[in-house]
């Protein structure tokens, strides 16, 4: 029988690696892709809590449409920004950006 | 029984796929492998009887963003195939922190007694989401709506070309 | 009547009062009030002196001033016979001085001043004889005191007053000091200050507590040094030897002032508080207390006497008479002799008056003091003559003139108690005849010969343009450079020393023998010190011998001198060649003055000096020294300020900047590495949270 546990678990798992890919690459698209990852695994808790724990309001699949429309803006203007970026310094490697440097 | 490879199935697909998104030198196949993921997680929707979401999911998700990301790509740097080394320096610090995290969720995940019913979803979902969309949450609904046109204008303004 | 008598003073209080107030505005007409008010206290004086003639019993009146604990100051007025006959004396010389003054000190600038001051003079004067208390005897003595002072200062522009008045007051406050200490020792062993409570406790033997002093190894019972420090008063008010110093150069005052005050009455006062005190000396063991009296008296007439033999000055010579003078009266009362002594104040207070008023006469006429400037006045002033004449014999002791009388009393009471004594002053006798006779022959006699250092007009132009008069040449003052000639002054002076001469030669009546009941003398039966009785002392009978060789001795006095200076006169300067050092001995005043002077002025200006070079030295450089020193505490404090303090506040800038230097660096300007931190940080918190559950 899968339970919530499982969904869970896996949620867990998911945005595990989607952290990893948000602090560990080196390009700016790479890291919008690993956040991309962590909304997914938060929606999959929401939806997975709907179902097993209060069924009757759907709020859990509300909450998870908000998020993926969210997550769509997000990723819009966050790509708009690298692009802009890339126009003014030549690059999308994040190590190379330091500016804001001491 | 079904239940159970299914989920599995899709676990694998996601988990692995997620990780070439996560170690791939190719920017190309970390972005197309961002793909699979999408789609095991509307799986993973349909799976707990969220049809609505999932098919919501496959079309902004897996269609919108990822054809998105795709043209960024393009548009930037990362098409030319140009083996760049693809993790920063703080590979180490950050796998530790993953792994410890991951360890931790797992753990008060799985241990917290949570107050599950047997209570059914709504046959018809699309139904049910509209009524709350208009009812009690028509307000993060608005919301979001208006969020939505400030995203846009804020993409095309900032990503525009100087004249 | 008796009642009444404490008007006596009042009069001439209020006389002062009133002048002092709007004596400027009244002007000539200022001495009336002074003369009106003394003739008043005069007529009270004589209806009081009335009452005591007719055997009034002693009017006593008495008021509390202060009390503290169980002893009592009372302070109050006693109208017996011996107050009575001196206030009576006084007012009566007072009057008579007082008519005198109006001519002399007419013109004169402070002509209201003058008369203001005399007034408050007579008012301590007679405030001190009509006393019953220590307390309001030293009110007037300190009055009396301080208008000898004023007085003597008159002519306040001339430095040789200031000097005068000074060293007059600090002399007599020598004698006042010693005076004061024995009345507050007298106070402690008796607990009150009334004479009569004191002399009641005197005559019946209160014990004295049996402390006594010890003055150079021999010790000296209270009582003794109760009546000696007394004493010291009228030593120094009374001119005697050591503190005579002062009366000769007190003669700086106008001459009615050295009549009144330096020959008739304040000097006298020594004399009249010994005779009032008297029970504070008689009752001393063997009357010890009375022999010092005497032998300081003796000493007095002595060389008081010989001291006015080589005087130039007219006020000097007759200044020195009455110091020797008031030594026969103290040496009377020291031997025994308590109605002698008085009985010659009184003759005396006439005579000298006169002598002193017939001076001012002469002076007015002749601007000059100086006997040896004049001559020949015989002819020219004969009514000035002849009263003065009257005056001399009387001093010198020539039957039947009032002198004689009560310098024969002395003499009798002086030979019958303590002869060494009477020979000392037997030799003063002739000396005051010769001395006499000399100043009469230079002054009256031969030819006149004029001022050589005429004397200088006292007051400057302001003084009378002050008082709004005009004519700078007032009559008595003031100097034409050329000798005047003498005249005889106007009756307003005149006629005082005719008063004056006449008492000269009747009052010595009173005290002749045979004219008291049952032999012995008027005086002798109206005062009388009772204590005698008790103690079985009687007055001694007239004597032959005694009497005929005082005359003698003066007679000679004035043969010896007339011979010397009469007619001419160059025989003494042969004796001056003969004894040069004693005339220079005799002339410095046997460097009393000039013993004092170095003394006192020098030892004081020394001290002075040694305490002005304390408080350049010592104080000033304690002040300067902390001075330095706090500028030295500013100087470690700025130290301090610029090293610790600033040193703490910019040690904390330098941390900030290190630490800042170091702490930048976190600041890599990587997103990655602050998302990295940012999600450590939430590990972190959800670890902490989770292991509080």
């Amino acid at each position: 029988m899968i339970g919530l546990g499982h969904y869970l678990v896996s949620g867990a798992l998911l945005f595990a690696v989607g952290l990893f890919a948000v602090l560990t690459r080196r390009s700016a698209v790479a890291i919008l892709m690993g956040i991309e990852l962590m909304l997914n695994a938060a929606n999959i808790n929401f939806v997975a809590f709907t179902k097993f724990v209060s069924p009757e309001l759907v709020r859990g699949h509300i909450a998870a449409l908000v998020v993926i429309a969210l997550a769509a803006c997000e990723a819009a203007v966050g790509l708009a920004l690298v692009i802009s970026a890339y126009r003014h310094l030549e690059t999308v490697q994040v190590d190379e950006i330091n500016l804001m440097k001491w | 029984m079904a239940e159970a490879v299914a989920f599995y199935g899709l676990t694998a697909v996601a988990l692995g796929a997620s990780l070439v998104v996560a170690l791939s030198r190719n920017m190309v196949h970390a972005a197309v492998s961002l793909i699979p993921v999408l789609l095991s997680v509307a799986g993973y929707y349909v799976l707990l009887g969220a049809e609505f979401v999932a098919a919501i999911q496959i079309l902004i998700y897996a269609g919108a963003i990822t054809v998105l990301i795709l043209f960024v790509i393009l548009l930037t740097e990362g098409a030319t195939g140009v083996r760049v080394r693809p993790r920063n320096e703080q590979v180490s610090l950050g796998a530790l922190v993953c792994l410890f995290l991951a360890a931790l969720l797992v753990a008060v995940l799985t241990r917290t007694p949570w107050p599950q019913t047997q209570g059914a979803l709504p046959e018809y979902n699309p139904g049910a989401v509209g009524q709350s969309f208009l009812t009690a949450y028509v307000l993060p609904f608005e919301v979001t709506s208006l969020l939505i046109v400030a995203c846009l204008v804020g993409a095309i303004v900032v990503a525009r070309r100087e004249a | 009547m008796s009642a009444w008598a404490w008007l006596i003073p009042l009069f001439p209080l209020v006389g002062y009062g009133v002048l002092i107030a709007w004596g400027r505005r009244l002007g000539e007409r200022s001495p009336w009030v002074a003369v009106t008010t003394m003739v008043l206290a005069t007529l009270t004086a004589l209806a009081v002196f009335g009452e005591q003639l007719r055997g009034a019993e002693p009017y006593v009146w008495r008021t509390i001033w202060a009390v503290g604990g169980d002893r009592v100051i009372t302070a109050g007025y006693t109208v017996d016979r011996l107050s009575a006959t001196m206030a009576l004396m006084v007012t009566v010389v007072g009057t008579l001085i007082f008519v005198y003054s109006v001519g002399y000190m007419r013109g004169d600038p402070y002509y209201s001043r003058f008369f203001a001051f005399l007034s408050l003079f007579c008012a301590g004067m007679l405030t001190t004889v009509l006393a019953n208390s220590f307390l309001v005897l030293l009110l007037g003595w300190e009055i009396i005191g301080l208008c000898s002072y004023l007085l003597i200062g008159f002519y306040f522009r001339r430095r040789s007053a200031n000097m005068a008045q000074m060293k007059a007051f600090l002399t007599t406050r020598v004698g006042d000091t010693f005076m004061l200490v024995g009345i507050m020792l007298l106070f402690w062993q008796f607990g009150t200050v009334d004479y009569h409570e004191i002399f009641e406790a005197l005559a019946h033997g209160k014990s004295w507590s049996p402390a006594a002093v010890t003055l150079f190894g021999t010790p000296v019972p209270l009582a003794v040094l109760a009546a000696l420090l007394v004493f010291g008063g009228p030593v120094g008010k009374s001119g005697q030897v050591p503190l005579h110093v002062w009366l000769p150069d007190a003669m700086e005052g106008p001459t009615p002032v050295s009549a009144l005050i330096h020959a008739a009455t304040m000097v006298a006062a020594g004399v009249y508080l010994v005779a009032r005190t008297y029970p504070l000396f008689f009752y001393t063991p063997n009357h010890v207390a009375l022999e010092a009296v005497a032998w300081v008296g003796a000493a007095t007439a002595l060389l008081a006497a010989l001291m006015a033999v080589v005087q130039e000055d007219i006020k000097r010579i007759l200044a020195y008479s009455t110091i020797s003078q008031l030594g026969f009266m103290m040496a009377g009362l020291g031997v025994l002799g308590y109605t002698a002594g008085f009985f010659h104040l009184l003759t005396h207070a006439f005579f000298k008056a006169l002598l002193f008023l017939g001076a001012g006469s002469v002076i007015h006429a002749v601007h000059t003091n100086n006997i040896k400037e004049m001559g020949g006045l015989w002819k020219s002033m004969p009514v000035t003559f002849g009263t003065f004449l009257v005056g001399s014999l009387a001093l010198a002791g020539i039957f039947p003139f009032a002198g004689f009388w009560s310098k024969d009393e002395i003499l009798l009471e002086a030979y019958h108690h303590n002869p060494a004594v009477y020979w000392v002053l037997t030799a003063a006798s002739f000396l005051t005849a010769f001395y006499m006779t000399r100043l009469v022959a230079y002054a009256f006699f031969g030819s006149y010969r004029g001022p050589t250092h005429p004397e200088p007009d006292p007051w400057l132009p302001e003084d009378y343009a002050r008082a709004g008069i005009r004519d700078a040449h007032p009559g008595s003052h003031g100097q034409n450079s050329h000798a005047p000639v003498p005249h005889e002054s106007p009756p307003v002076m005149t006629v005082p020393l005719m008063v004056l001469a006449v008492f000269s030669a009747v009052v010595g009546v009173l005290g002749a023998p045979g004219t008291g009941p049952g032999g012995g003398t008027w005086l002798h039966h109206f005062i009388e010190f009772e204590g005698f009785r008790e103690a079985g002392i009687q007055a001694p009978d007239f004597s032959w011998t005694v009497a005929l060789r005082g005359l003698g001795v003066a007679l000679a006095g004035i043969l010896g001198a007339w011979g010397m200076y009469g007619a001419g006169g160059g025989r003494s300067e042969q004796v001056r060649r003969w004894v040069p050092w004693l005339v220079v001995f005799l002339r410095n005043r046997m460097y009393f003055d000039a013993f004092y002077g170095w003394l006192f002025v020098r030892g004081g200006l020394a001290l002075a000096r040694l305490l002005r070079a304390f408080d350049a030295y010592v104080v000033d450089g304690i002040v300067n020294a902390v001075g330095y020193l706090m500028v030295l505490v500013a100087r470690l404090d700025r130290l301090f300020d610029t090293y610790v303090v600033d040193g703490l506040v910019n040690l904390v800038g330098l941390l900030t900047r290190w630490l800042g230097g170091i702490l930048r660096y976190a600041q890599t300007g990587r997103a990655y590495n602050y998302i990295l931190l940012a999600t450590l940080g939430v590990v972190l918190i959800l670890v902490w949270t989770l292991w509080r559950l």
